[in-house]
Parts: C-alpha cells; structure tokens; sequence
C-alpha cells in the first residue's frame, strides 16, 4: 500500500513538465538602488551571425541571488573588494609605494576595467588586468608579483572592477590586438577533452537550457571577478575557464597562460556594450 | 586570533516612532569549525564567533548564540521596533574572548 502511494506521487513528479525556469528572466539590475545596469544589450557587430542580443549570466540566477548583488552590503564580494582597498593604500616593495602613491583614489580608475584585456605597445602583448598590476608591481614598487589568481590579485581586480560598475565593456579587438582576438575565437570553438565539446556548444547552442541541474548562461564574464555561493570566495575568470575545459574531461590550460589570455580577450568582446558587474554574485 | 574580524552594520539613519525597521549584519570572520584538518593531519583548532547580540538603549534586541556550522563572515538581518530615538548596540563574542562591537544612531523623523 505504501508503496502504490509513493509510486503515485513519483508519476505526479513526472508529470510535471520541466520548468522553463532555465530562461532568462526580465528582471532590472539596479544597483544600490542608482546605478542602473545593462544587463542586456544588442550583440557586438562580430557576433552578429551568432545572435541577436547578449545578456549577462545575472538574468540566469534566482531572484534572491539577483538581490544580493544589487546592494553593496548584501553582496559578500564586497568584503574583499574592502580588502584590497586596505592593499591600494599599503606601501610595498624595495620603492616604498603604494598603488595609491602614483593612482591616487582608487575612485580615478573608473573606466580603466571595462578596456582590459588590452594592447601594451611596450611589452608588446596583450596584457589582462592581473598583468597590468603585477606590471606595476615588479616595475614601479619594485614588489614581488601577486600569483595569477591568487587572493591578493583576485581582490584588487575586483576593486578596480567596482568602481568602473555601470560603465559599458569596451574591448579593442581590431590593431594590434586582434591576432590574439583570432586565437581567443579559434579556441572558444575549438571542442576539448573526452566529451568533445567548445565553449560555444554549450554558451552559444545551449544558453537557456539545462545542463544537469544549473542553467547555462551565455558565459559572459563582464560580472567578473564573481562570487560564487558555492565556494565563498571570489572566482577569476581565467579559474572559470580552467573549470569549464576540465568538465570537458580535458588536460586544461593555466591560469595566466597565453591560451587563457586569448580567450579572455576575445570572451570578454563578446559582452562588449554589457555593464561592468564585478563583484558579481553567481551560484 | 581573527585579527581581520571587523563588523559591518546597515540601520536606517531616520524612523518614525514605533516603525519596524530592518537591520544587516555582517562581521568578516573566518569561522574556523575545528573539524577540519590541516596538511599534515593535524585538527585546525576552533576559532568561531560563538554569541551576537544587538541592544537598543540598553534592552536587549536579539541575542544569538552560533555553533561551527555557521558559515565564513555571518551575516544576520533581523526587523526592530524604534520606540524612541537611541543608539543600537552590535556585539559580537569570540571563541578566543576577544569582543568585537559597534553603535548606529537612530534620529526620530
């Protein structure tokens, strides 16, 4: 008898047709109730033949979640980002300067995040965000560099992220930078590992719906550096992609390496007109 | 010990007499739960904040007493009733005896 009554109540389940929750929601991002952010916005010109508009992960994610990263104090990416204010300020190194000492507020950045990963003419490279500082750091303060996504580099880019927060990404993807732009794409459609897949069969083909039990966003990055409930801490976007290449079951690339760089570069122009999010809240 | 322990509050600024209004919390702690085990086996002792409480001129507002299942950096948000103007009391205790606090005004208008 039990067990017709729980078999019962399983078909019920079954019958249930599956949510269409795994849809992007229309939701606003206001933050801390001023700032209004453009979490959809009209594909970039070289995505054109892909999709019509490009949206940031935020609409993949619960309404609480959402909630949480509207306001400063409800966001816990903020701890971190206060943090690496105290580091903006600390002197450091054999030259005895803090960042602050050359960059004064950390408020004068704004507008410095949404241009990164970008050309550098003298080291003739693309360098991220993390690179520049270590740049900085090594060259200017004479300090030791910071590892690529470890703590202390993770927190100041989400600082000099949080003040550029509402300004539009805005990638070059053309000149000099365009060649590690081409090994980006070729990379973002290249299927890896032992389940054969790109990043754009699932963030491309598949955004909207399920894999397993979480919803597929497009894999934008312009709410990076992100903090994840799931680990309560803040996430690089170069360990997202490690993260993503070894749940294709492949060998992946490390963080800060040329590959991670291409692709960052050429991720992050595909979110080129979004708002600038990070500290982000994800699951 | 938790040298990085610093306490963090949001209150509104203004109430009416008698609104209910709403209060966030957070410290940064790293709530060490004393189950864990370090490299080479050894058990990282507990290093919690174990009690949280908030007063408001004095009467007790809520008093919280927390276990090692709680999470890094608490966060607590609760609703108070603003009788009058005063000053809200936070305090935090910590497993190592150290006593992290802070106070927000409250003005009635």
């Amino acid at each position: 008898m039990k067990f017709k009554a729980m078999t019962a109540i399983a078909a019920v389940i079954l019958t249930v047709p599956m949510w269409a929750a795994a849809d992007p929601d229309d939701d606003n991002l206001i933050l801390n109730g001023e700032t209004e952010m453009t979490t959809k916005a009209a594909a970039p010109a070289h995505l054109a033949d892909v999709m019509d508009e490009v949206m940031s992960g935020w609409h993949f994610r619960s309404d609480e979640t959402q909630m949480m990263q509207a306001d400063d104090f409800d966001n816990p990416g903020m701890v971190f980002v206060e943090n690496a204010m105290n580091a903006w300020n600390t002197a450091e190194g054999s030259e005895g300067k803090s960042c602050a000492d050359c960059h004064g507020d950390v408020a004068d950045m704004a507008g410095v995040k949404p241009t990164y990963p970008k050309w550098n003419e003298d080291a003739g490279a693309v360098r991220t965000l993390q690179m520049q500082v270590n740049a900085c750091r090594t060259e200017r303060m004479g300090a030791d560099a910071w590892k690529y996504d470890g703590g202390d580099a993770i927190e100041m880019e989400a600082l000099l992220s949080s003040v550029s927060r509402g300004m539009p990404v805005d990638v070059a993807i053309d000149g000099p930078a365009q060649k590690t732009w081409e090994m980006g794409k070729e990379l973002y459609y290249t299927r890896t590992g032992q389940l054969e897949l790109s990043c754009a069969n699932c963030h491309e083909d598949n955004y909207g719906n399920m894999i397993r039990a979480d919803h597929l966003s497009q894999g934008q990055i312009n709410g990076f550096p992100t903090y994840r409930l799931k680990n309560a801490k803040l996430n690089g976007v170069h360990s997202r992609f490690k993260g993503c290449v070894r749940d294709t079951r492949a060998e992946t690339y490390k963080p800060g390496s040329q590959e991670f760089i291409a692709l960052e570069l050429y991720v992050t122009s595909r979110g080129n007109g979004l708002s600038v999010e990070g500290p982000s809240v994800r699951n | 010990m938790a040298s990085d322990a610093k306490p963090r509050v949001k209150v509104p600024k203004t109430a009416a007499a008698g609104e209910t209004i709403t209060i966030k919390t957070l410290i940064s702690h790293k709530m060490e739960s004393g189950q864990r085990k370090d490299g080479d086996g050894n058990l990282i002792p507990r290093s919690i904040i174990n009690r949280f409480t908030c007063e408001f001129n004095g009467e007790l507002v809520v008093d919280v007493e927390m276990h090692p299942a709680i999470s890094t950096n608490p966060y607590f948000q609760f609703d108070a009733i603003v009788p009058e103007a005063g000053e809200f009391k936070f305090t935090w205790y910590d497993d190592d005896g150290d006593v992290y606090g802070t106070t927000k005004k409250i003005a009635i208008g």
